[in-house]
């Protein structure tokens, strides 16, 4: 489990960028996380995995202080993959940078090779093996990222933006190997503004604003509330404005979030079935 | 003449073993607003460095074929030719700016160039008034949010007078309402006549814009044309393309019997769709 506890963070001292974060995540949990850019999602990412600590506040995982664990420690359990792979990746071949942290914590040669052969196939990336992460396209390199971190399945994932420069299939590849993980026991936190991607695949959502936690509950609650699609800078989802335009027309439209699953069926209701 | 001629053009990066672009022959004419699409390492990057010399000039490989960019062969003619011609804006404006204010990241462009003081003063309030820069006048690029960094980047782009805006995903890192607002200045751009070559995923948002859709898959065009009939092409689900919501209700009221008429690309206009389909 991770608490944080009224955490506070200023990187110079005069804007604040977290401003009194308090948050419990459970074991095997899922949940995404969004807001403006500068918000503060990085920032607070960045806390659960110790590479930032509070200025002010706790960050507790499994009942201990972070401020009595080091940062190997602490990343052992919870495993962060960077929004920007840039600053993530520094090994000349893909097959390095993945087995690199799989050494890391103990995998034998050939645990390793292993591991980091299915992570791999499972993101689209088999082939990659012997490549240079510096000659791959935004969208591979930013897959390599994710694979050195989900290879080692640590028991807290944090995927800062993983869907940037992903197209609809790697998304799914993606969403898919989060849900096997967290059906594995492993706790999955996302941050991104892929609402959709939070829609299909987060039962939890936190909304975040000017450092602060504006909304936190199930993702239903938190997206259907007009306020902080606003201070998240979101744009609402198409189905939602389809739903909206109809409801204009046929009242019995519902109010609530809408699927393109709900909104196909409405259409077919509307229509008469024919 | 049009603007950008790919004429049988391949290319393979140096150590690569296959092909980023494969035997690619279009032409895009002046004013369009062409919207490119496909998986990620499908060729997109290498596409729009291929418009401005980038490849094969300064990333090096195989090359096959030829692109003319505003008439001129990018094999050879210097990169610096096609600098003026066709603008590139990336994903990750803080990798482009160089300067430390608004005013010099827009003037610097044009001061390599050899532009006249008086006409890069106009060029300046010009695009400060057109991207709305006023308020970052005075601020540091990299105090600024992703999207103001963004805009200043697009106006330093247009500070050399392009005839094409080639933007390479150009909003990825940018929150929803912030990328709206990029999309935005650029449809007003092409409105203004300024061809645009935009790479995107997130065709929810663009793909009421473009003219025209290109779609790749390993380096080859496997579909171009009008956004609708592109859209509504099973293709796009088998490659894996991000097909707006709406469309996707459309082909999946389709196959179960029920004719929209029209191909939606947005909610709204689905909406309107059916209630058409009621009145008929
Ligand atoms: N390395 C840094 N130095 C100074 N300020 C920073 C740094 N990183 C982030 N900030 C500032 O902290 C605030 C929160 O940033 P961040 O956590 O990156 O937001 P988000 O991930 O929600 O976009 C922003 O105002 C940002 O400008
Ligand atoms: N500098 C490079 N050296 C070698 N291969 C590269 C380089 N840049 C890109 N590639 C490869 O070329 C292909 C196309 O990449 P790119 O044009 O960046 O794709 P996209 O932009 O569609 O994601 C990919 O397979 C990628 O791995
Ligand atoms: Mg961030
Ligand atoms: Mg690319």
């Amino acid at each position: 489990m991770i608490i944080l506890e009224d955490v506070h963070y200023s990187y110079d001292g005069v804007y604040t960028a977290l401003r009194g974060i308090s948050l419990q995540v459970d074991d095997g949990e899922r949940f995404a996380v969004i807001g403006a850019n500068g918000a503060g999602k990085t920032t607070m990412v960045k806390h659960m995995n110790g590479l930032l600590r509070p200025q002010k506040g706790r960050v507790i995982l499994d009942g201990r202080d972070t401020k009595f664990m080091s940062v190997a420690e602490i990343a052992r359990k919870v495993g962060l993959v960077f929004q920007n792979p840039d600053h993530q990746l520094f090994l000349d071949s893909v097959k390095k940078e993945v087995e690199f942290g799989l050494r890391n914590i103990g995998f034998t040669e050939s645990e390793a090779a292993q591991r980091r052969q299915k992570t791999l196939a499972s993101l689209g990336l088999e082939g990659f093996a012997e490549r240079s992460p510096f000659t791959l396209s935004g969208g591979e390199r930013k897959r390599v990222a994710l694979a050195s971190v989900l290879s080692t399945e640590p028991r807290f994932l944090a995927l800062d933006e993983p869907t940037i420069g992903q197209d609809a299939h790697q998304k799914n590849q993606l969403a898919q190997m989060l849900a096997e993980m967290n059906k594995r026991g492993r706790t999955v936190v996302v941050v991104t503004h892929d609402i959709e991607f939070v829609i299909e695949n987060f039962p939890r959502t936190i909304a975040m604003a000017d450092g602060q936690i504006i909304a936190d509950g199930s993702t239903n609650m938190v997206l259907s509330n007009d306020e902080v699609i606003e201070r998240c800078s979101l744009a609402p989802p198409q189905m939602t404005l389809a739903a909206r335009a109809l409801r204009n027309v046929f009242p019995e439209v519902g109010q609530r979030l809408t699927l393109l699953s709900e909104l196909e069926e409405t259409i077919m209701g509307i229509l008469g079935g024919a | 003449m049009a603007l950008i001629e790919f004429a049988d053009f391949s290319f393979k990066y140096l150590g690569a073993d296959s092909l980023a672009l494969k035997r690619i022959k279009l032409t895009i004419d002046n004013g369009e607003y062409v919207v490119i699409t496909g998986p990620s390492g499908c060729g997109k990057t290498t596409f729009c460095r291929a418009i401005n010399a980038l490849v094969p000039q300064f990333h090096r490989g195989y090359v096959a074929g030829n692109v003319y960019t505003d008439g001129k062969n990018t094999r050879e003619y210097e990169v610096a030719t096609f600098a003026s011609v066709a603008g590139l804006v990336f994903q990750n404006p803080e990798n482009q700016l160089v300067t430390l204010d608004v005013e010099k990241e827009i003037a610097f462009g044009p001061e390599n160039l050899g532009v006249a003081p008086s006409e890069i003063r106009r060029r300046v309030e010009e695009l400060i008034e057109l991207l709305d820069l006023e308020e970052l006048r005075e601020k540091h690029p990299h105090e600024m949010s992703g999207g103001e960094q963004q805009r200043v980047a697009i106006a330093a782009t247009l500070a050399l007078k392009p005839k094409v805006l080639v933007a390479d995903e150009p909003t990825s890192n940018l929150d929803p309402q912030s990328a709206e607002a990029i999309l935005e200045i650029i449809a007003h751009l092409n409105k203004r006549g300024m061809a645009v070559v935009l790479v995107e995923h997130r065709l929810d948002l663009v793909a009421k814009d473009a003219s025209r859709i290109i779609l790749m898959d390993k380096g080859r065009i496997v579909a171009d044309g009008d956004p609708r009939e592109v859209l509504a092409m099973d293709l796009c689900e088998e490659i894996g393309v991000g097909v707006p919501k709406a469309t996707q209700v459309y082909k999946r009221l389709k196959t179960r019997g029920i004719e929209l008429g029209n191909v939606p690309l947005t909610g709204v206009e689905l909406a309107e769709l059916v209630q058409e389909a009621t009145s008929r």
